[in-house]
């Protein structure tokens, strides 16, 4: 369960305003956050947002293949991602760095920036603790909860050539 | 229920009878491609996991194409990385400055895509290889390292969107016009997790340059993958390349489509995308005239030896206008070889153009023509969000090699019939 401030952006939010591609060749996980979002929230990068919550609509992480996108945003202090629908590069590199993420068009359109919100991964529960509000997010399916669980898809697949 | 293209060969792949949308699948690969972007961070997981060995050297390629030659040291230290992990395992197809080309441009060319394989790369636009038949996708850097690891990744088993294509493009119309107005159509999510499946008459029309091209953007359409059917185009093009026993599948006569969409390539015009969608679609006269300060003809999309053709046809014996920068990329050193040798270059030269070595470069706004505040840029790449192409407050229209050497002449946006 995390608690957290919302940060919210529009439909189609795309990998190149999530870190551009003039950053990826920075070095590490914490330059890269240095310059997420920078494209269009010149401040967001600024403030450091542990518990953070980031909220986007439709088609979120849309382009690119870039992994560094996810990374950008979880080494920024973000603790997950509520969007109406993921593009699904974004939403595989998501999962497989172990990076939580949650589809819920309802909440995405409901949530607005500022507000506070709580989210039970485990149950995919969304609160909107401002409004009172409770969303439910769709649930992965078994296979996909299963690498999550092991923190992502390498530790996944190691423990299973051990196995 | 019959199965798409895309749902045999991930079927096959899987070593099961048949799949259906939204099964989730572990499928061999025959292919895992990297670039200098994504390579090092897949790099980096691989060796934290604690892997020391990957599943097939023959079978990983590597390809240094984005910022290179190295625009600056730290991407010479990525270039580094990548190349000190291909040494380290052996990998076969690695190519660097001096054999390599532009990534989805030079894996077809060297015959490591045959149709009915199952190909991921770190790059989104890998889903290209659609247009040979292949069921290809972009993936991140931690697939990538899970596909060197183990040789198989997990795919969720994609619904299916139709794409009928019927009539012949009249003169200036390209396979880049045919997938502008397909994401114009539908939108830039309008096949998200979807398979996009060509078919109809019309696919004989296409070369399979135009198809590439096609393919190359089903992800602006939010795609899995797009595909289509293995003809003689396709046939004729793996015959000299491929040098491995391959297959083909069709599509079941019963295969199940969430939806179709018909194009008339008759009825299509030259199609541009404006800022800063790909799906900001708009004919070419409905536009023309508009203010521009560079273009670029070359990318993964439209550095083929027909866009470089195109392009030299309309600026042979003419001039780029006054206060335009052209900057044409052959996509490979084979593309930059045939346009020296069919005289293309000197056309390019002449009419003031620059021509580059390959390099995804201007592309994502890496090196090789990065744009200022307040610029506009006609090019033939693939992707016009904000600050792509440079900085945020600067443009990308989306063009067919045609228009964007039309619009070089005219100095401004133009259409090649009006030349």
């Amino acid at each position: 369960m995390v608690t957290g401030k919302v940060y919210k952006y529009g439909n189609n939010i795309d990998t190149d305003v999530i870190i551009p591609a003039r950053y990826l060749n920075a070095p590490s996980p914490d330059e890269l956050a240095k310059h997420c979002m920078e494209d269009i929230d010149t401040s967001f990068a600024t403030v450091p947002h542990h518990g953070d919550i980031m909220v986007g609509g439709w088609n979120f992480g849309c382009g690119s293949s870039r992994e560094h996108a996810p990374i950008a945003i979880q080494a920024s202090g973000i603790a997950c991602v509520i969007a109406a629908s993921f593009a699904r590069i974004f939403y595989r590199n998501a999962i497989n760095i172990g990076f939580p993420i949650l589809e819920c068009p309802e909440a995405a359109e409901a949530i607005e920036s500022g507000d506070t919100v709580s989210v039970d991964y485990k149950t995919g529960m969304i609160r909107d603790e401002t409004t009172g509000k409770v969303f439910q997010a769709a649930a992965f399916p078994p296979f996909i909860e299963n690498i999550i669980a092991y923190g992502g898809l390498l530790p996944y697949l190691k423990a299973r050539q051990e196995g | 229920m019959g199965m798409t293209m895309t749902q045999k060969i991930l079927a096959a792949h899987a070593g099961l009878p048949s799949v259906k949308a939204g099964d989730l699948i572990e499928a061999k690969l025959d292919l895992v491609m990297g670039n200098d972007v994504t390579t090092p961070v897949a790099v980096k997981v691989f060796d934290e996991t604690g892997f020391t060995k990957v599943f097939d050297p023959n079978k990983i390629a590597i390809l240094l194409d984005h910022y290179t030659p190295c625009k600056d040291i730290k991407s010479a230290q990525l270039c580094k990385t990548a190349r000190e992990f291909a040494k380290r395992f052996s990998i076969k197809h690695f190519y660097d400055v001096g054999q390599v080309g532009i990534e989805h441009a030079l894996l077809p060319e060297k015959g490591l895509v045959a149709p009915a394989e199952v190909v991921i790369g770190a790059d989104s636009h890998t889903c290209t290889y659609g247009a040979l038949g292949a069921f290809s996708t972009g993936v991140g850097s931690t697939d990538m390292a899970a596909g060197m690891a183990s040789g198989e990744n997990w795919f969720k088993v994609p619904s299916a969107i139709q794409v009928m294509l019927t009539g012949k493009p009249a003169r200036w119309v390209s396979g880049k016009d045919v997938i502008l107005h397909l994401i114009g159509e539908i939108g830039v999510d309008g096949a998200l997790y979807r398979s996009l499946e060509f078919t109809g008459d019309g696919v004989a029309e296409l070369s399979m340059d135009d198809r590439f091209t096609i393919a190359n953007m089903a992800i602006e359409a939010g795609a899995k993958n797009g595909i289509f059917p293995v003809d003689e185009h396709t046939k004729e093009y793996v015959k000299t390349r491929v040098n491995r026993p391959w297959t083909s599948f069709a599509p079941d006569p019963d295969a199940e489509y969430e939806s179709t969409v018909t194009i008339n390539l008759e009825a299509l015009q030259p199609t541009v995308a404006l800022p800063h969608l790909p799906s900001n679609t708009r004919t070419i006269d409905e536009v023309k005239g508009m203010k521009i300060d560079q273009v670029v003809i070359g990318s993964c999309t439209n550095g083929r030896i027909s866009d470089m053709r195109a392009a030299a046809s309309l600026l042979k014996g003419r001039t780029v206008a006054d206060g335009i920068r052209c900057i044409v990329i052959p996509a490979t050193q084979e593309i930059s070889l045939q346009c020296l040798q069919e005289g293309l270059t000197e056309i390019f030269l002449k009419a003031g153009c620059v021509f580059s070595v390959p390099t995804c470069g201007p592309c994502l706004g890496g090196h090789m023509g990065c744009l200022a505040e307040g610029e506009r840029a006609v090019s033939t790449t693939n992707r016009n969000f904000v600050g792509r192409m440079g900085h945020t407050k600067s443009e990308v229209i989306l063009a067919s090699p045609a228009v964007a050497a039309a619009s070089a002449i005219k100095g401004c946006l133009a259409s090649p019939a009006d030349l």
